[in-house]
């Protein structure tokens, strides 16, 4: 039940953090800062073994290994975004948030790209008109 | 879920002892000494911030970018 522990170290890290935003602010940011890496650490580490299972069915259904690791690539981009996003956005600076949000989406578009291309080529190649 | 839960007690109790330490430095009216005080909590804190936030990186990239 890590459930309950997540949820007992946020509702303590509010507590804490209330407590300490009446006298300094920045110590506040930075404990909420903490307690966010802190569940994202123990994600990680959950996120880790699922990916191992993806990882051995690809080796063993003979998939290009490189779309899996695009893939991967991708939900680690969207993984790190979404934190420093968060983070930010905890501290009051809703447009940096969503600068980093951009940043994020056009990066995975950017990893994107040739996957995408390989699927237009194969749907261009179908067409009986390109020949 | 075998992180260190000590650390954020560390943090909450670094924040709360500088604000006495600047309370009580501001009242003795030594302004600059009460504000250098805030100035090392705080840098100290940031160490162990920004050393969470490094494991956080070199994990993700363990896992996610196979580097």
């Amino acid at each position: 039940m890590e459930i309950i522990q997540v949820v007992g170290l946020g509702l303590l890290v509010t507590i804490l953090s209330l407590i300490l935003k009446e006298q300094k602010p920045m110590f506040a940011f930075l404990l909420t800062a903490c307690a966010a890496l802190f569940i994202f650490i123990f994600l990680a580490d959950k996120i880790a073994a699922v990916i191992r299972v993806i990882e051995s069915l690809a080796l063993e259904t003979n998939v290009n290994l490189v779309y899996l690791k695009t893939i991967l690539k991708i939900i680690g981009i969207a993984y790190i975004a979404e934190l420093g996003a968060q983070i930010v956005r905890d501290s009051g600076f809703s447009s940096i948030a969503s600068k980093i949000e951009l940043a994020g989406k056009v990066l995975i578009i950017v990893m994107a790209v040739p996957i995408i291309e390989v699927l237009i080529r194969t749907v261009i190649s179908m067409l009986p008109a390109s020949a | 879920m075998n992180f260190d839960i000590n650390a954020i007690f560390q943090i909450a109790g670094i924040g709360i002892i500088t604000a006495m330490i600047h309370t009580v430095l501001k009242q003795m009216g030594k302004e600059d000494m009460a504000h250098w005080a805030t100035v090392i909590g705080f840098v100290v804190v940031m160490f162990m911030v920004i050393r969470l936030l490094d494991q956080l990186f070199q994990e993700i990239k363990t896992i996610f970018l196979f580097q």
